[in-house]
């Protein structure tokens, strides 16, 4: 399973053996990250491939709630990406890597339309808007049959074009080849992310976050930056979406309905949304637990009533996300023996 | 002529059933302050109490209908005790605690009856017709019970110490709690409310739409169309933003199609929030 960076354990006190492994630890996870797929069978490489793409989705999910803005219409957006670029290839012909770039500008595009009306919201008022503003884009998809397919959706979308030279063939039709083709392509833009994130611009989003009325009254346009979260989130979601449409071959409405968001909101929620790694997290997790435990057990009708279940709990009891287990444990386990320690030396 | 009268009967049908929702809905947010994601849900539980009940059962159509409301206000009493209390100073939490909830009761529902349509045999066969327009006995049933259960929360509000109580606790909660209001048991019976109404819509419309476990989902788009048209504080509100959003609806399915006719709601929901983000009748705003 892909180690996520933040479920390392810091054993950098351990000695300097220790500490030169935590310094590497980007080139174990590569390495793990690179010998995953061959542990794994073929429908478990195909779910790996679709674990990637929702590691893209989650996390571009994430910049948009720095802003402090919950969507109900992420999915939805990922689906302008994905319908965008299967059209393209489809219909204009456009080569598929162009055409899934184009697709997250469509994304993009859309999104900067839809603030105007959707930025005169906050709070509860903009995750009913949004969540309206999503349906009537899926019902359009629905309505439309030309271009849009209908509730059938898109079929027999263009594959991600063979390389072949003269040493060296890849077929993206195997899941493998597409895994690392995806890796490539989520690994690029959750680093474009978190350099955002990081950036001026990252820290303008938090300021309008915790303190927006302070943040205006410094000269901070809390509008323009919203629309600008919500833009770059959405162009990153659009990229997954087409990657997605490439790899599955089809697209239709129900894929990007509610239900869907329902999960990307537990993976954020469940993994945390204070640190850049917390999204990350909660998906692997989930998923990890989802496709072992559950399709084991054979449970898998259950899925819904456990995710369910798992949302409330973690709202409930982990409102800071899994991220926050490994600290708090720590910190837990640290009282616990300096506790004993102290009762040790000076009973009290 | 006919066509149109005949669409105003139908939009005077949706209107009762819908208004018993986001009355509902409004309720619950109105003395809790959370959106509650799962109302759609609760709605489709209702109407499983009369599939369960009244098509496998037998027993007769009334009492399968009052066994909906109480049970789906019962449900509505543990999703406050262990959900909405825990997180009152988070509406946001709140909500999304009510999303997962809606994911357990379907769940349920599927594991008890199965993904299909359930089929309920109509109750009564009789119907009425005036200026060529038919009324079904079972579509007339809704009506009054609409108007009789509405009635009966407007007197019950406007009368009774509870009913006084809990438009306080909407008002200022902390004001309510220092009159020596107890702000759980007000959340307690606001919640039983406003979920038995949406059960009660669910149980009396089970025969004539077919119910699945997951028509919770058109229920509770509906619903937010309505308490944003409407003015999401405001019961007033929300009962006439249902006759105006039925009577749209309605229309719109006839004379084009009903996807249009949810687009076209959508949109008017939008244009509201942009707008007038209190809602069309709702006066102040509750954060």
């Amino acid at each position: 399973m892909p180690e996520p960076v933040g479920a390392m354990p810091a054993t950098g006190t351990g000695g300097s053996i220790g500490r030169i492994a935590w310094r590497l630890r980007p080139v174990f996870l590569f390495a793990a990250l690179a010998a995953l797929p061959y542990l794994l069978s073929y429908s478990q490489q195909e779910i790996a491939v679709l674990l990637v793409i929702n590691v893209l989705l989650v996390s571009s999910y994430r910049l948009l709630t720095l802003t402090g803005e919950w969507s109900l219409g992420h999915v939805v957006i990922m689906g302008v990406g994905a319908y965008a670029s299967a059209l393209l290839a489809k219909q204009a012909g456009v080569p598929v890597p162009l055409s899934m770039l184009l697709g997250g500008c469509m994304a993009a595009a859309v999104a900067a339309l839809l603030s105007f009306p959707l930025f005169r919201m906050k709070g509860f008022y903009f995750l009913i808007g949004s969540f309206a503003a999503g349906e009537i884009i899926r019902l359009i998809w629905k309505r439309f049959t030309d271009p849009f397919g209908g509730p059938k959706g898109l079929k027999r979308i263009e594959p991600f074009p063979d390389i072949e030279t003269g040493f060296l063939s890849i077929d993206f039709y195997e899941p493998v080849n597409y895994y690392f083709l995806a890796l490539v392509v989520v690994s690029a833009s959750l680093f474009v992310l978190y350099r955002i994130e990081r950036s001026r611009i990252g820290l303008t989003f938090h300021a309008i976050h915790w303190q927006d009325r302070l943040a205006e009254s410094v000269g901070v346009d809390t509008f323009r930056y919203r629309t600008l979260a919500f833009v770059i989130a959405s162009f990153f979601a659009g990229i997954a979406g087409g990657l997605y449409a490439h790899y599955i071959g089809a697209v239709n409405p129900t894929r990007f309905s509610v239900d869907q968001m329902v999960y990307v909101l537990v993976w954020a929620i469940v993994g945390g949304t204070a640190t850049f790694h917390g999204p990350i997290l909660g998906v692997v997790v989930l998923t990890v637990i989802n496709e072992i435990v559950l399709r084991a057990l054979g449970l898998d009708t259950a899925r819904p009533l456990i995710y369910g279940a798992i949302l409330i709990l973690s709202v409930l009891y982990l409102p800071n996300g899994l991220e926050s287990l490994g600290p708090r444990l720590r910190a837990l386990w640290q009282r616990r023996r300096g506790g004993s320690a102290a009762a040790g030396s000076e009973p009290a | 002529m006919d066509l149109l009268w005949q669409t105003a009967v139908n939009a005077t049908y949706a209107a009762s059933y819908m208004a018993l929702i986001a009355v509902g809905l409004v309720m619950i947010f109105g003395v809790m302050g959370v959106i509650n994601f799962a109302h759609g849900e609760l709605y489709m539980v209702g109407a499983y109490c009369v599939v369960f009940l009244y098509a496998q059962e037998n027993f007769p159509f009334l009492l399968a209908v009052a066994a909906g409301l109480v049970f789906v206000g019962i449900v509505g009493i543990v999703m406050e005790r262990t959900m909405f209390r825990p997180l009152r100073d988070n509406p946001l939490g709140g909500l999304i605690a009510s999303i997962g909830f809606l994911l357990i009761l379907q769940t349920l529902v599927v594991f008890g009856f199965g993904r299909r349509m359930g089929h309920v045999p109509p109750s009564t066969h009789g119907k009425i017709e005036f200026f060529g327009a038919v009324l079904t006995y079972q579509r007339l049933f809704v009506i009054v019970a609409a108007i009789l259960l509405l009635a009966a929360l407007w007197a019950f509000l406007r009368r009774s110490k509870f009913g006084r109580a809990l438009r306080a606790c909407a008002q200022d909660t902390e004001a309510a709690s220092l009159q020596g209001i107890s702000m759980n048991q007000t959340a307690r019976i606001a919640m039983f409310i406003g979920a038995g109404l949406a059960g009660v819509a669910g149980a009396l419309t089970a025969p004539l739409v077919s119910p699945t476990p997951y028509i919770g989902h058109s229920i509770i788009v509906t619903a937010f169309i309505i308490i944003i048209v409407g003015g999401v504080g405001s019961l007033e509100g929300a009962v006439i933003a249902a006759v105006l959003y039925a009577f749209v609806h309605t229309f719109v399915t006839t004379f084009f199609d009903g996807v249009i006719a949810n687009i076209v709601g959508l949109a008017l929901m939008l244009s509201v929030l942009v707008v007038r983000p209190t809602g069309l009748f709702g006066a102040r705003e509750r954060a």
